[in-house]
C-alpha cells in the first residue's frame, strides 16, 4: 500500500473558523478518494494562526523557529497540498502569503495543490482565480482545475448535500488523481546538500 | 586554540540614550577594542569589510596596519574580506604588505558579502557571487605563490607577466579561512584548497553550522588534506555577560530588541534558544561555548561578537575584561584537555614557514 502525505494549510483566524472547516472537508474528500485508490493517507494540518509570530520572525531573521520549520517541512515534503485562505481586501490574507513567502523557493515545484478560499459573500469568489491560483502558478505547483470558494451562505443550507458539497468532492477527487499518478514524495529538499564539486565550480568560471 | 573578537563595524544608535557615535568615534572604538583584546590575553582581532552606511570599515588593511603598529602579539584578521567585489590583485598586494608590517601576524577570512546594490558599485553582479568567489580566490592564490603570473578569466582584465609586490613574507602567503552561513559551495572551496572554514555561528541556528562544518570536514578529507578531524574550523559566537545572569539580560535587552539584524523580531529568550547567542553569567558563557564542540568537533578558533547594536565602548571593554579574566582562561584549559591528539592548532605564520621548510628538507627540494 502506498503511503501518502497531504499537508493542509489553513489561514483562518477565528476559532472555530470556516476556513479551517473548508480545509478539513477538502482534506477528507481527498483522503477518501486516495484510500479508495488503495493508498494509506496521513494528514498534516498547519494552522497558520499558531505560527503567525514565527512567520514574521522568519521574515526578520531569515530563519524559521523549530516549530515553523516542522510546518514548512511538512508542506515541502507532502505529496499534495490543500491551501485555504480567507479573502481579505480582494486577495489572500497577508499571513497566508507570508507563509508561502518564507517557504524555500522551489519547495512546491511539481506538487499537486488544491486551492480554497472563504469569504462573507460570493462577491469575492473570483479572488480565488485571480489571486490565489497565480500565486501557486508562480511557485510552479500543479494547481488542480477546481478551486473551491465557500461564502457564508454556503454553510447555512438545510442539508450538507448542496452545490458546495459537490464541488468539494469534485476538487478532492482531482487532487487525489494528481497525487496518485506521481511517485511518493521523498521529503523536503536538503538546502545543505552539495550538488556540485570543485572541478565543476572552477571550470564554470573559466574561459578555456 | 585561538580566541578573539570580530566586529562588523556598524554605527548604530545606542537605544538607551538615543546617541549615535560619529564615524571617527566608531573607528577609534574598533581600535580600542583591538588593543584591549591584546591586553586581556586574546589572540585574534578580525574586522569586517563594508562599503555602505551604517558601516565604517571600508579599508581593513589601513585599520589593521595601524593596529599592528600598536600591538605585539595580536593576530590580525578579517571577517570578512570581500572576495567578490575586491580585485584579487589588490587583495594580494594589500595583505602581503600588511604581512610584512605586522611581522606575519595576519590571516584573512574570505566572504561574499550579502547585499545586491554593493556589487555594481564595484563593477560586479550579485548573481555571479559564487563564480566570483571561486575565480577571484583562485587568482589570489596564484598571485601569492607564483612570482610571475599570466592569467585570463571571466571577471577581470587579463594579466601578462604580472608580479604582485611585495611578495608574501618569507615566501609564505597568509593563511586563509572561508566564511559562509549556508552555501555548500564555499565549504567545498575551503576543503579543496585545505584552507580553514569559518562558520558565522551568530544570528543563525546551530544546525546551519553543524551541517556546513560537517560537509567541510568530509570534503577536506576527500581532497587528501588529512582526516575530517584535522580540518581547520573557526566559529563565531555572540555573548553578553554580567556577574548575575538577570543583570546581563536586563542590560542587554534594549540593545537586543532594537538591534539592526534581529531587532523587533523574536524575543531575547527565543533567540537565545534558537541561536548560539548567550546572555548571562561568565559561567553560562563557558558552558555554552564548550558545548559548541559537541556539534562541530574539536575546532581551532573561537571569535566573539561583542560590540554591535549600539553598545557603548565602555561596556564592550568591560565585556573584554570579563572574557579575558574569567572566560577564556577556563575555555583554553577545558578545550585543551578535551582535544583529541591528532587535531592541529590553527596555522600561524611561524608554523606555516616551519612546515614549508620541513617539507623542503624532506624532499631535498631547493629553498
Amino acid at each position: 500500500m502506498t503511503r501518502r502525505t497531504l499537508a493542509v494549510v489553513s489561514a483562518g483566524l477565528s476559532q472555530p473558523s470556516s476556513t479551517r472547516l473548508l480545509a478539513d472537508q477538502l482534506a477528507a474528500a481527498t483522503r477518501d478518494e486516495l484510500v479508495r485508490r488503495g493508498a494509506e493517507v496521513r494528514l498534516d494540518v498547519v494552522e497558520l494562526r499558531e505560527h503567525a509570530h514565527d512567520v514574521v520572525n522568519h521574515l526578520l531573521t531569515g530563519f524559521p523557529s523549530a516549530s515553523l520549520r516542522t510546518a514548512l517541512d511538512a508542506v515541502a515534503g507532502a505529496d499534495g497540498v490543500i491551501a485555504v485562505t480567507p479573502i481579505f481586501s480582494a486577495s489572500y490574507s497577508g499571513l497566508f502569503k507570508s507563509f508561502f513567502d518564507v517557504l524555500d523557493s522551489g519547495a512546491l515545484a511539481g506538487t499537486p495543490v488544491l486551492v480554497g478560499a472563504t469569504g462573507g459573500t460570493a462577491r469575492h469568489s473570483l479572488a480565488l482565480e485571480h489571486a490565489v491560483r497565480p500565486l501557486f502558478g508562480y511557485l510552479r505547483a500543479v494547481v488542480v482545475p477546481t478551486g473551491v470558494y465557500a461564502a457564508g451562505a454556503d454553510w447555512s443550507g438545510d442539508t450538507a448535500d448542496g452545490a458546495l458539497r459537490d464541488r468539494i468532492l469534485h476538487a478532492g477527487a482531482e487532487l487525489a488523481e494528481q497525487v496518485d499518478r506521481r511517485p511518493a514524495s521523498v521529503g523536503p529538499a536538503d538546502p545543505f546538500a552539495l550538488t556540485t564539486d570543485f572541478a565543476q565550480l572552477l571550470g564554470g568560471g573559466r574561459e578555456e | 586554540m585561538q580566541f578573539g573578537v570580530f566586529t562588523v563595524g556598524d554605527v548604530t544608535v545606542d537605544p538607551t540614550t538615543g546617541r549615535e557615535p560619529t564615524e571617527r568615534e566608531r573607528i577609534k572604538a574598533m581600535v580600542a577594542i583591538a588593543l584591549k583584546a591584546e591586553e586581556v590575553g586574546l589572540d585574534v582581532f578580525a574586522t569586517g569589510e563594508h562599503h555602505n552606511p551604517p558601516f565604517v570599515p571600508s579599508s581593513p588593511t589601513t585599520m589593521l596596519g595601524y593596529i599592528a603598529a600598536r600591538t605585539e602579539r595580536l593576530l590580525l584578521s578579517t571577517a570578512t574580506t570581500l572576495i567578490t567585489t575586491n580585485d584579487p590583485v589588490k587583495i594580494a598586494e594589500d595583505y602581503a604588505m600588511l604581512q610584512h608590517l605586522a611581522d606575519g601576524r595576519v590571516d584573512l577570512m574570505m566572504g561574499r558579502g550579502n547585499t545586491g546594490p554593493v556589487y555594481p558599485w564595484f563593477g560586479q553582479d550579485i548573481r555571479n557571487g559564487i563564480p566570483l568567489a571561486i575565480e577571484n580566490y583562485d587568482l589570489l592564490r596564484r598571485l601569492w605563490r607564483e612570482d610571475v603570473v599570466d592569467w585570463k578569466g571571466r571577471f577581470r582584465t587579463p594579466l601578462q607577466s604580472f608580479t604582485s609586490t611585495p611578495r608574501p613574507l618569507d615566501g609564505v602567503p597568509p593563511f586563509v579561512w572561508h566564511g559562509s552561513i549556508r552555501s555548500p559551495e564555499i565549504a567545498e572551496q575551503a576543503a579543496y584548497y585545505g584552507d580553514g572554514f569559518f562558520a558565522n555561528h551568530i544570528f543563525w541556528p546551530k544546525e546551519h553550522t553543524q551541517r556546513m562544518v560537517g560537509l567541510y570536514r568530509q570534503r577536506f578529507a576527500h581532497y587528501g588534506h588529512g582526516t575530517p578531524e584535522q580540518a581547520i574550523v573557526g566559529l563565531g559566537g555572540q555573548v553578553f555577560m554580567r556577574k548575575n545572569s538577570q543583570d546581563a539580560m536586563r542590560e542587554f535587552r534594549p540593545y537586543f530588541d532594537n538591534a539592526p539584524v534581529y531587532g523587533h523580531g523574536p524575543s531575547l529568550e527565543d533567540f537565545s534558544r534558537e541561536t548560539p547567542l548567550t546572555v548571562g553569567s561568565p559561567q553560562q558563557v563557558i558552558d555554552r561555548t564548550l558545548g559548541f564542540r559537541e556539534y562541530v568537533g574539536d575546532y581551532q578558533r573561537q571569535l566573539f561578537l561583542l560590540d554591535h547594536a549600539g553598545l557603548p565602548l565602555k561596556t564592550v571593554l568591560e565585556q573584554l575584561d570579563i572574557l579575558g579574566e574569567e572566560v577564556v582562561p577556563v575555555l583554553r584549559r577545558e578545550f585543551d584537555s578535551l582535544r583529541r591528539a591528532q587535531v592541529p592548532e590553527a596555522p600561524t605564520h611561524a608554523a606555516l614557514v616551519a612546515a614549508r621548510d620541513a617539507a623542503a628538507a624532506g624532499t631535498g627540494a631547493p629553498r
